[in-house]
């Protein structure tokens, strides 16, 4: 019985890279003239989702308890505008404001956790509460919308600014006879580094393992001594924290903050999830998956920004689709299993 | 002490109470808040704005009072389906690709009923999801949150469509020669045809039979897949009305803008009736109530110079005051401490 539950999971991320393969395959058919081959392309995505990426560990680890956590577009709004509105008009270090949006985080999180775990409310009520908050706190903060440059923080601009160059042999010869090195940001790095830390956080620790038993069967966690309450809890924390990472690697992509950023973001993070391999349900999942799935959203948002006809609306339908193709198909697993098993 | 007892567990006390409560701070504030006056034959004063402004959310609160009864989740996709409701039909009213019309291509019934019609598909996309493939409901209605606002942009090619043909701003303004606003009528009607549903059928009984347990009642005989699916279809149609009175009072499809952050006073409005998020049981003459509560705080809020971006967190932190309140846990945290208190008094 567990390793055929194995299975199934294994084939939901084996069905997330072939189909991230394939659609980068095609894109390198298609827009074959356009640059698409180039390893910046792909490099692009990453820098792109770096923010993504983080935001999406956090989402897999509070799905995986069976909650789900759709504050966090308006957390990194949040975030985002008290970071440039800290450094631009208190004359903050960088620093300082990185401090203050993690705790920020931290705090965040623990309301939310203590609302779903010990409260015992539903997690898309409290967190959709969460949600409206973090985007009306955005309007209080400044209801505008403003970046900043080098003059205002010289650290904070460096920080945006530096390029990690991959070894020379990748590049490729542009039109004019030059050689473009590809680049990474380092909040490329950050954000992989967390994705390896997160996946040996759910793979080795006390805590990750419980995530699992808490999100498998919340009675038999109970029975075996887990305190349910307080992993509930702490993944929501963990989410929010990680949330709030993905808010400063978001700030140092965009450089501004406004109202309206990073709408919809929470149903990048879920649809990445889910298509990860994540079962909404609770219980099953992992982060590389996760990963997988935000290059599959990243290489839809290339695929629109590339063709430079469609409207961007096209992206968000794209995401909502594949995100309702993957739920259905982890629904028809289920029902088809349970059909099995009686 | 027992009287008060009795009062405060009517189902209507929370509802009544808040509406009352809001208004006493308003009275306070500024007295002028209940004047009406008669300017060019139709009414004016804060009072028939809060019954004017309120009908899209009363009648959003219909459609969600019966999705959170029957599967004890919200419909989180509302705002977007107004939005795209009403973008459907200003785009078969001005025809695709046209942004701006003085003559109609259709007859405007026309293009009302396709926005009402899309609001139903939109209604039973979710209901499907709901009821036959067993998704939570607020991760199918997350779905369409997104994407019925981005295939309403299609819709209007990335524009807003404006429709300057004067009798299509009747449904979102005034009738001539009608003093009263009538999305005030429009609200009336949804709420009567709702009611002698529920009332005149079985389909109440059904609702909350299916609410307070699935299982007993297929085996009781009734079919709850089918409840459970015509409910999000009654919810999409009442969100397809919505769209098509705000997009009336600006006599255009602004997809962007329509039914922005309604999703959460849709469900505040739920909440706030007296209504259990957690399904069941359910009272929509309360959630009625709500509604015009919560068009009460928000136009106190508006005039109290906070800006409408930031009138989210107010509401936020209502909505979690009302739910923590209804919460099981402290519900039983409250029996506790008086158990406690009592035992005291024993001892004393």
């Amino acid at each position: 019985m567990r390793k055929k539950k194995m299975d199934s999971n294994t084939v939901l991320v084996v069905i997330t890279i072939c189909l991230f393969a394939a659609m980068y395959a095609v894109g390198c058919v298609i827009y074959a003239n356009k640059g698409f081959g180039n390893l910046q392309t792909f490099l692009n995505i990453l820098i792109n989702n770096a923010g993504l990426i983080c935001v999406t560990c956090g989402m897999t680890c509070v799905m995986l308890t069976g909650g789900i956590d759709i504050s966090v577009g308006s957390v990194i709004a949040m975030d985002c505008m008290l970071m440039v509105f800290g450094m631009k008009n208190w004359g903050m270090s960088a620093i300082t404001m990185v401090i203050m949006v993690l705790v920020i985080g931290l705090v965040f999180g623990a309301v939310q956790g203590y609302l779903v775990g010990y409260m015992e409310i539903q997690p898309f009520i409290v967190t959709m509460a969460g949600m409206f908050f973090a985007r009306g706190m955005t309007a209080v903060i400044c209801s505008g919308q403003i970046s900043i440059t080098e003059a205002d923080n010289p650290m904070f601009y460096k920080w945006a600014n530096t390029k990690i160059n991959m070894p020379a042999f990748l590049g490729h010869v542009n039109k004019h006879g030059k050689l473009v090195v590809p680049y990474i940001r380092p909040t490329v790095v950050i954000a992989l580094i967390i994705v390896i830390l997160i996946f040996l956080l759910l793979k080795y620790t006390r805590f990750g393992r419980s995530l699992y038993a808490v999100g498998g069967n919340q009675q038999s966690a109970t029975m075996m001594g887990l305190n349910v309450k307080k992993t509930k809890m702490m993944s929501y924390v963990l989410s929010s924290f990680l949330c709030s990472i993905g808010g400063i690697l978001y700030c140092l992509n965009t450089m501004s903050g406004s109202v309206q950023q990073a709408t919809g973001l929470e149903m990048n993070a879920i649809a990445s999830a889910v298509i990860g391999g994540t079962l909404l349900t609770g219980g099953v999942g992992n982060v590389i998956g996760s990963l997988f799935g935000v290059l599959i959203n990243g290489t839809i948002t290339v695929f629109v920004n590339t063709n430079g006809k469609l409207l961007s609306s096209w992206s968000s339908i794209a995401t909502a689709a594949l995100l309702c193709f993957f739920i259905i198909l982890q629904s028809v697993f289920a029902l088809v299993k349970n059909r099995k098993s009686k | 002490m027992t009287n008060f007892k009795k009062l405060t567990q009517k189902p209507l006390f929370l509802p009544i109470f808040c509406m009352i409560l809001v208004l006493l701070v308003n009275l306070i504030k500024s007295p002028d808040f209940f004047a009406i006056s008669v300017n060019n034959g139709v009414l004016y004063g804060r009072l028939i704005d809060i019954i004017n402004r309120g009908s899209e959310i009363a009648i959003l609160a219909v459609g969600q009072t019966l999705v959170v009864a029957v599967s004890a989740g919200t419909d989180i996709s509302v705002g977007s389906v107004m939005s795209l409701a009403a973008c459907t039909c200003c785009t078969v009213l001005a025809g695709f690709g046209n942004n701006s019309v003085n003559e109609l291509q259709v007859p405007m019934i026309v293009g009302m009923l396709a926005g009402i019609f899309m609001g139903g598909v939109c209604g039973s996309f979710n209901g499907a999801l709901v009821s036959k493939l067993k998704i939570q409901p607020m991760v199918a209605t997350l779905i369409l949150f997104t994407a019925a606002r981005a295939i309403g942009l299609l819709f209007c090619n990335n524009q807003i469509t404006y429709i300057r043909y004067e009798p299509y701003k009747y449904l979102g303004n005034f009738i001539p020669g009608c003093p009263i606003p009538t999305p005030v009528f429009v609200a009336i009607v949804v709420i009567l045809v709702v009611t002698l549903l529920l009332k005149k059928t079985a389909l109440g009984l059904y609702i909350q039979s299916v609410g307070i347990n699935n299982r007993a009642a297929r085996i009781s005989g009734i079919n709850s897949d089918v409840i459970c699916f015509v409910c999000y279809v009654i919810c999409g149609i009442c969100a397809g009305i919505a769209g098509i009175v705000a997009s009336s009072r600006i006599y255009s499809a602004d997809s962007n803008n329509i039914g922005l952050n309604y999703e959460l006073d849709a469900i505040l409005a739920v909440a706030l009736g007296g209504n259990s998020l957690g399904g069941g049981k359910f009272n929509l003459i309360g959630s009625i109530i709500g509604a015009y509560t919560i068009q009460a705080i928000t136009t106190t809020l508006l005039a109290m110079g906070v800006s409408t971006d930031q009138a989210p967190v107010f509401k936020a932190i209502i909505v979690v005051i009302i739910v923590v309140v209804q919460a099981p846990a402290f519900k039983r945290f409250v029996a506790e401490k008086k158990a406690q208190r009592a035992v005291n008094k024993e001892v004393a």
